[in-house]
């Protein structure tokens, strides 16, 4: 009965998540990415590409809009480094004492600007369309940082018999496969601090990074605290079964 | 009950004289006898009461930071992941920890399904389960609303919608539980509000459960009563010794989730914020209530006078209340399918028949996934309604032990029951 308590456990578990279709039903391709398994970390060279490509490229058109600059530190800039990305916008603040708004240049405790003040104002901006906020983006779709990476680089000509309607265009990846957003990136659209060549490739990879960093900052912290719990535990319930042993011996 | 004369300290003799605190603690959960022969199975009740204590512990702690608002709900519940400290592990215990007690409850019910613990004298036992189970499934339910996600926004209005099939007073419940005219802010608040206390009605539940045990006590493996010291242990140091055997081993699966698959059990559409000009592509519940979801969707056509979509809700209510008359249902005048050949072979259908509703439920109910379900709803009723009947008069059950103490030794009892019958006999 033991057993197949477990295999019903599993059965239920993988059965009811354990898909990897994109919601279009095509299979995404499975990549290695340095923040995965029990030990994985996000790879900072790779990140800071990664948010050098969401401010030259994304930021145009998409928010981010949970990430504070003083976030930017956790990925190895300095605290230098992060009030000047920070005074490259400006925020609106106040009221001042004469009861006005006013601009100034953000700082680090203020959010990422967004590109446009509300929805209607992106949604005009992008015919219709709306460029969803990119934070959470890697928890929420299925397929994860594999997706992401997938669909930025998915861009094809559409086969014969599909028609791309007006202002869309075609992805392997997308649900529907008609997408409003013109593929992002292309061919040395960035010019890496670093030296890196900027392929489509590459930058897919650094953006998905960064935006995996973006959805869940404190992975590494988790993982980390999950291993000393792992440990405690295996080494307590060592010590609870030879207690439990001791205890039981009179009566078997 | 009057004072134990093992009270020496004068504090607790004067506590104990007008509040037999202590007596009673000694004697039901130091003296307390327990089936010497009881498997790990057992454990699962304790591990339930673990979960629910962590659920409320953590959940009070959730409560402190999230704000119950259209607007900032799900804001608020990032801020709680990325800017409370340790925040995230408390949202990650408590939303895995929902997946743990679903696992942990489950056990615990098809436990007392294999080995007849629902039959008298533990007829009430089990019907508290029950009640236990329905408030839980509510509390879920009402959590699940709470971070404002897509699934959240939508699986709210799907499920609150299966009310007004109710003839008459239905659009009159659904505006009750929306506060409205929709799912929104105060659906939101009253939700809040109601996944607070509900938790704390559980526990008075799950208190009587407990009683309602230490009345009839636990059952076992072999499904005959204690007779006398011989077949018992007292539950100090045995139980509590193979209990947190259970609990530490428990809390290492849980641990594997919350530190290394925290996203395992949930759906990446709630990492979205909820949208209500905007449908998913598929609403589907959380796993736990996919069986469920199933049999609702099973019924297609009316039947008789009674609409199809109030006889799937009547028919997934069913599926539980079917449960509180189960004690009746089943004729067997043996309780374990230990000794049930054809019982144990059914209990092992009528799971797989549960398992095959989940996977149908996960799938869009059309095609063959709606056939399949509608075959799995139609056996779950048959497996109360004429499987356990009939069953329990027909079956020649094999020889039962006379006792436990001859079931585990093969004799009647040994060296090592005389020295715990000897701890027995202090209480
Ligand atoms: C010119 C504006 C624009 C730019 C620049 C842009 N996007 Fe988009 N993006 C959009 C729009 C509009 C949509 C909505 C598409 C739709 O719903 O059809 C979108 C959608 C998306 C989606 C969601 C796809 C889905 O599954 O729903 C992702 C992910 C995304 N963009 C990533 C990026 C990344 C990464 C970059 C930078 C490399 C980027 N975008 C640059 C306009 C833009
Ligand atoms: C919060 C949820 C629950 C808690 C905390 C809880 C707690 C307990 C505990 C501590 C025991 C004794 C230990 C054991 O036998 O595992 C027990 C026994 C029992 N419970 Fe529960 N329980 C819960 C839910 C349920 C449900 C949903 C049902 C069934 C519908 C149920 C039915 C039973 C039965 C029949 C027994 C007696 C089992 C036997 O002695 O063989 N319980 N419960």
């Amino acid at each position: 009965m033991r057993k197949a308590i477990i295999t019903l456990i599993s059965a239920v578990a993988f059965g009811v998540t354990g898909q990897a279709m994109a919601a279009g039903g095509v299979e995404i391709p499975k990549r290695d990415w340095s923040f995965q398994g029990i030990f994985g970390s996000y790879d900072r060279a790779s990140a800071q590409r990664g948010f050098q490509v969401y401010q030259e490229v994304c930021a145009g058109c998409h928010s981010l809009n949970y990430i504070y600059y003083r976030n930017l530190m956790e990925l190895g800039y300095s605290e230098a480094a992060v009030k000047a990305f920070a005074a490259e916008s400006e925020v609106e603040d106040g009221p001042n004492d004469e009861g006005e708004m006013f601009m100034r240049p953000a700082v680090p405790s203020d959010r990422l600007v967004k590109p446009f003040p509300n929805a209607q104002a992106a949604r005009a901006s992008n015919g219709g369309a709306l460029p969803p906020d990119l934070t959470l983006m890697v928890e929420a779709r299925i397929g994860g940082p594999n997706y992401l990476y997938s669909l930025l680089t998915g861009y094809t000509d559409p086969p014969a018999d599909v028609e791309v309607m007006e202002g869309m265009n075609y992805n392997a990846y997308f649900a529907g496969h008609q997408i409003a957003m013109a593929a992002p990136l292309s061919e040395d659209a960035v010019e890496y601090a670093d030296g890196t060549k900027a392929t489509v490739a590459q930058m897919a990879e650094d953006i998905t990074v960064f935006l995996a960093w973006a959805s869940e900052p404190n992975m590494e912290e988790r993982k980390g605290m999950g291993m000393k719990v792992m440990l405690f535990l295996i080494v307590f319930c060592g010590l609870l079964i030879a207690v439990k042993r001791r205890v039981w011996a009179d009566v078997h | 009950m009057s004072t134990d004369p093992q009270w020496k300290n004068p504090v607790i003799r004067w506590v104990d004289d007008r509040l037999p605190i202590f007596t009673y603690m000694d004697h039901e959960y130091q003296q307390f006898p327990m089936p010497r022969n009881l498997n790990y199975f057992w454990n699962f009740g304790a591990l339930a009461s673990i979960v629910l204590v962590v659920m409320v512990v953590t959940g009070i702690m959730l409560a402190m930071q999230y704000t119950p608002h259209v607007d900032h709900a799900f804001e608020s519940l990032e801020r709680i992941r990325r800017d409370v400290n340790y925040g995230w592990l408390l949202q990650y215990i408590h939303m895995n920890g929902a997946s743990m007690f679903f696992i942990v409850v489950y056990i615990h019910m098809f436990r007392g399904l294999y080995y007849g613990s629902y039959k008298a004298p533990r007829e009430l036992l089990w019907m508290l389960g029950v009640v236990i189970l329905l408030l839980m499934m509510a509390t879920a339910f009402m959590g699940y609303v709470l971070p404002w996600g897509q699934m959240s926004y939508w699986g709210a209005t799907v499920i609150t919608n299966l009310f007004s099939a109710i003839p008459i007073v239905g659009d009159w419940v659904v505006t009750l539980l929306w506060g409205g005219f929709s799912v929104d802010n105060a659906t939101l608040n009253r939700f809040f509000s109601l996944h607070y206390l509900m938790p704390f009605v559980l526990f008075a539940v799950v208190g009587l459960h407990v009683v309602a045990l230490h009345v009839s006590k636990s059952n076992n493996p072999d499904g005959i009563e204690m007779q006398g010291p011989q077949d018992s242990v007292p539950f100090h140091p045995y139980f509590t010794a193979k209990d947190s055997v259970g609990i530490g081993v428990f809390l290492l699966f849980f641990a594997f989730f919350v530190f290394y698959a925290p996203n395992f059990f949930g759906e990446p559409d709630n990492y979205i914020e909820a949208n209500p000009l905007q449908t998913p592509a598929h609403i589907v519940p959380e796993w736990y209530f996919l069986p469920f979801y199933a049999i609702l969707r099973s019924v297609t056509f009316d039947v008789l006078f009674i609409p199809a979509k109030l006889m799937g809700v009547l028919l997934m209510f069913g599926s539980i209340m079917i449960l509180f008359i189960l004690p009746w249902l089943d004729t067997a005048k043996v309780r374990s399918a230990r000794y049930r050949p054809i019982y144990k072979f059914v209990f092992w259908v009528f799971l797989f028949d549960c398992l095959v509703l989940g996977y149908c439920g996960a799938k869009p109910a059309e095609g063959w996934y709606l056939v399949l379900g509608q075959v799995a709803t139609l056996y779950y009723f048959l497996h109360f309604l004429i499987v356990m009947p009939i069953l329990g008069k027909i079956e020649t059950p094999l020889p039962v032990p006379t006792s436990i103490s001859q079931a585990v030794t093969g004799s009647g009892g040994g060296g090592a029951a005389g020295a715990t019958a000897a701890k027995m006999e202090k209480s």
